[in-house]
């Protein structure tokens, strides 16, 4: 079973892009991991983030959409509720503090 | 180094990743059950590998190709049925059948009815998304009143089934309803189950973006997300017949409906065999610890 896991990790990166962390500084509350592409911009992270510290990108993933991004990263919790909505597993959130 | 970044490795640990971006429409809500499914399996601390997930066909049955743990793909509507064979033949396992509206209650509905009636102890969740996804958007026991699909151009007139009803009819333990926009009480409510012993059962209006709500006009995943948000009313315990929802103008019931014990068929089948063969009746354990 770990085995398997770490084969599909490392399939993972040509795949599926690399995990993207917002600048982790001391005072954050907490922060997003985005991976941007597994992202297909329904914008569900988007509306329904307590806080609304995430916006769509200007640019596209591969696969032409419109990712998220942290907006307002001193906001950000780290609740994960962008994580629990996301149909797609491109987003996770996780507290700093 | 905290919580949620161990939540993510183990959600990666759970999924295929090599597979990811899944087949899934932008939006499509079978992504969010897979999601809140993975988390409760990680809540629970359930033993992955004492886990088995069973799926037929369409777009929700392909959930078992994004798990890494033990998962089989059926024919169309057999999800209930190879489920059934499997906790048999090995009673510590969880089984779980997960699959769509028509998988599990069109073509599969035989084996939902009699699942339930048996008792057999296994979690069901059916991602209802109001029509045959996969197919083409056909019509479905399921779809609302009024709503199209390619096989209802203009609106179905049919009256649709209401699972939760049929469930608790049929003798289900556990029965609750949430929809895609109830992330959090989905998950509490898989992890309830996951620990239940018996038929429980969980059904989860979804949006299936491409096809229903195109079809019908009626907006983006994002929109039926609200429409969900909107409508919805959370009635636990609630009498599954208030839990119809025939057309698009009724609320969503959605909550616990169903929470009671019953013994299941392990139990009555080794009560009653016990009782009328006595010392010839040797109980069933399992491959490796039966000795015959
Ligand atoms: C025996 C058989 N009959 C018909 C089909 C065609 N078929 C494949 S998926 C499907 C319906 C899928 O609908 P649903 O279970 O609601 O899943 P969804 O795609 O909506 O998630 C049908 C009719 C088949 N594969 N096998
Ligand atoms: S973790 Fe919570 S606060 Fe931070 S972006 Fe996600 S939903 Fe918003
Ligand atoms: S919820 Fe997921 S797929 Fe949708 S926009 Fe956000 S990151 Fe992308
Ligand atoms: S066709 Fe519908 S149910 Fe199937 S993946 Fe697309 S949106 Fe989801
Ligand atoms: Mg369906």
């Amino acid at each position: 079973m770990k085995e398997k896991n770490l084969e599909d990790q490392n399939f993972s990166s040509p795949r599926g892009g690399e995990w993207i962390e917002t600048q982790t500084q001391q005072k954050l509350k907490g922060t997003v991991a985005i991976i941007r592409e597994r992202c297909k911009g329904c914008g569900y992270c988007i509306e329904f983030c307590p806080l609304k510290c995430l916006e769509f990108s200007k640019e596209f993933n591969g696969k032409g959409y419109h990712y998220p991004h942290i907006k307002f990263p001193e906001k950000c919790t780290g609740c994960d509720l962008c994580g629990m909505y996301c149909p797609d597993f491109a987003i996770f959130g996780k507290k700093l503090l | 180094m905290t919580q949620t970044l161990e939540l993510k490795d183990k959600m990666e640990g759970l999924l295929r990743t090599n597979r990811l971006p899944h087949v899934w429409c932008s939006g499509c809500g079978i992504g969010i059950v897979l999601n809140s499914f993975l988390r409760a399996l990680i809540a629970s601390e359930t033993d992955e590998n004492k886990v088995a997930v069973s799926c037929g066909i369409g777009c929700t049955a392909r959930i078992s190709g994004y798990m890494n743990i033990d998962g089989f793909h059926m024919t169309h509507g057999r999800a209930l049925a190879f489920a059934t064979g499997l906790k048999l033949a090995n009673p510590a396992l969880k089984t779980v059948a997960i699959g769509g509206d028509g998988d599990m209650i069109a073509i599969g509905g035989n084996h939902f009815i009699h699942a339930a009636r048996r008792n057999i102890d296994m979690l069901v969740i059916c991602v209802n998304n109001f029509n045959y996804g996969m197919t083409g958007g056909q019509a479905a026991p399921t779809t609302t009143k009024e709503s199209c699909g390619t096989t209802a151009p203009y609106g179905s007139f049919e009256n649709p089934f209401n699972l939760p009803f049929i469930a608790d009819a049929c003798g289900a333990v556990y029965v609750a309803r949430w929809t895609a926009f109830h992330v959090r009480q989905l998950q509490l409510s898989i992890q309830e189950a996951l620990k239940k012993k018996g038929f429980s059962f969980i059904e989860i209006f979804s949006q299936c973006t491409e096809l229903f709500l195109r079809k019908n006009k009626y907006g983006a995943g994002l929109d039926e997300m609200k429409f969900f948000k909107q409508n919805s009313v959370i009635k636990n315990g609630a009498d599954t017949r208030e839990a119809e929802f025939n057309s698009r103008n009724d609320k969503i019931v959605v909550g616990k409906f169903v929470d009671r014990e019953r013994p299941d068929f392990k139990e009555s089948m080794d009560g009653y065999f016990g009782k009328v063969l006595k010392d010839k009746f040797i109980r069933y354990e399992g491959p490796l610890q039966t000795k015959i």
